[in-house]
């Protein structure tokens, strides 16, 4: 089954997703996909994994990490599908990220790897943007590259674990206007999802609504303003996102 | 009466590092270190994640396997208000109040190491005693910090070594992400970083904010 969390007529629903990505209300009323506003379908804090593909660390000239390189990101810089992410002005390089994501569904410490699948909810997808022109320090990504308003698209939905067979063999696809840019496969993880689980909990509790973001593949590009970039993780889910300016960005939060 | 801190202190815990002149400084020579080679420009933030929230009175876990485990004592800004795009004079009045901190970490190898592992475990994020209005404050950037251990003195500064003042880091900070009301801002933890064993009362007090204790237990 799919879970979301969407805002209707000012007010906050869990829904399952049906045909067509209609959601379905608690009270049974059926709403079309583009009739609401999709909300990020989880709100904690999110693990992301830097230099997770090998491929990708080494289009970036860097040597494949022996340790998980992981920072976190908070829930002010989550949006939801059909959602618009800003481009600063003046910056040469912002490219999208697309990446499978492990949601945690219960209070997970000390987990061994045989059993790291059962602390999770399941599965969705982000697009994890950055701003290339403030990385400082590709080890340790900073709040400015990679903790902006607006600026890690996640969702539709999550899909129930138990609904995907097999997490390390789904395929990860972007297109930029309709045109396939980037496209790999999550066997291609250098650190899997059950082994960050068991890594993570090894020295932390992960919380439910956690959300583990396991790195993008090679193929990364430039977006600007006006484009259309759509994320997928084949069965898990399709999150489309488009890019506005910084002055569209503004204008429009400050009417809202 | 004040409110309770559980109550306004419920947001994001966004930390500030090398925010203190004297740490700064004794870090100079390792950013000239390769593939950098320069300081950091902007302010290097991370997050508390809210599994290492604590607060006044409580243990703090002594992990089992680690070598060193250093408080951190640092004045923590409450946000009152939401803050986007927020200029510097007029950041004062996003501040809801302050509260003592105590950042938790393990010490880091490098700077160029995510910090997840050293600074997000269970419980190393105390804060207390109690939430402080902004107006009971007179000058945030005139208070002094001290780090006791076990009642003695070991670590003293003031918050007039802030490399960046709170209403720069609000404006540096709010030009790309909010600040939502109930985060806090972590101002940074001095320079002279002291080790803690399972059994020592650590303690933080801070000029007017009262003083933040908690003990060291083994795992």
């Amino acid at each position: 089954m799919k879970h979301a969390r969407i805002r209707h007529q000012g007010v906050i629903h869990s829904v399952t997703v049906e045909e067509d990505n209609a959601v379905r209300l608690a009270d049974g009323r059926l709403l079309a996909e583009d009739a609401v506003e999709w909300l990020p379908p989880a709100t904690g804090s999110m693990f992301a994994l830097g230099l997770n593909y090998a491929d990708h660390a080494a289009e970036l000239s860097f040597k494949a990490p022996t340790e998980p390189l992981a920072f976190i990101k908070s829930p002010g810089t989550y949006t939801g599908h059909n959602q618009v992410t800003w481009r600063p002005d003046n910056v040469a390089y912002m490219h999208y990220e697309c990446e499978l994501v492990a949601v945690i569904g219960k209070p997970a410490r000390n987990v061994k790897r045989e059993d790291a699948l059962a602390y999770l909810a399941g599965y969705t997808v982000c697009n994890d943007y950055a701003i290339r022109d403030y990385l400082e320090n590709y080890y340790r990504p900073n709040l400015r590259v990679k903790n902006r308003d607006a600026t890690t698209p996640v969702g539709p939905w999550i899909v129930d674990a138990s609904d995907v067979a097999d997490p390390s063999r789904l395929k990860l696809r972007t297109w930029v206007n309709g045109e396939l840019k980037q496209e790999g496969t999550t066997a291609d993880m250098i650190f899997d999802i059950p082994y960050l689980i068991e890594y993570f909990s090894s020295f932390m509790t992960l919380q439910p609504g956690d959300m583990i973001a396991t790195g993008t593949p090679e193929g990364l590009a430039d977006v600007v303003p006006g484009d259309e970039v759509v994320v997928e993780v084949e069965g898990v889910g399709r999150l489309v996102n488009r890019i506005i300016s910084e002055g569209e960005f503004f204008a429009r939060k400050n009417e809202a | 009466m004040r409110p309770a801190l559980d109550h306004v202190a419920t947001g994001t815990l966004f930390g500030v590092a090398l925010n203190y002149r004297g740490l700064l400084e004794s870090r100079l020579q390792e950013f000239q270190q390769a593939p950098y080679q320069k300081p950091p420009v902007k302010p290097v933030l991370f997050i508390k994640t809210p599994n290492t929230r604590n607060g006044h009175g409580q243990p703090v876990v002594y992990p089992q396997g680690v070598e060193r485990l250093q408080p951190g004592p640092a004045l923590g800004v409450v946000i009152g208000r939401s803050a986007s795009r927020v200029r510097a004079e007029d950041a004062m009045a996003h501040v809801a109040g302050y509260v003592i901190v105590n950042e938790f970490s393990l010490p880091e190898e490098s700077y160029y190491r995510p910090a997840v592992k050293a600074k997000c475990r269970d419980g190393f994020c105390p804060l207390g005693p109690e939430f402080v209005p902004a107006a009971d404050v007179q000058d945030p950037h005139a208070l002094t910090l001290k780090l006791f251990v076990n009642g003695q003195l070991r670590q003293e500064n003031t918050t007039a070594n802030l490399v960046r003042g709170i209403p720069q880091l609000i404006e540096e900070i709010s030009e790309f992400m909010t600040l939502h009301e109930g985060d806090v801002l972590i101002t940074g933890t001095p320079e002279g970083r002291v080790d803690v064993q399972p059994g020592d009362v650590v303690e933080v007090e801070i000029t007017g904010l009262g003083r933040l204790a908690n003990t060291v237990v083994a795992e």
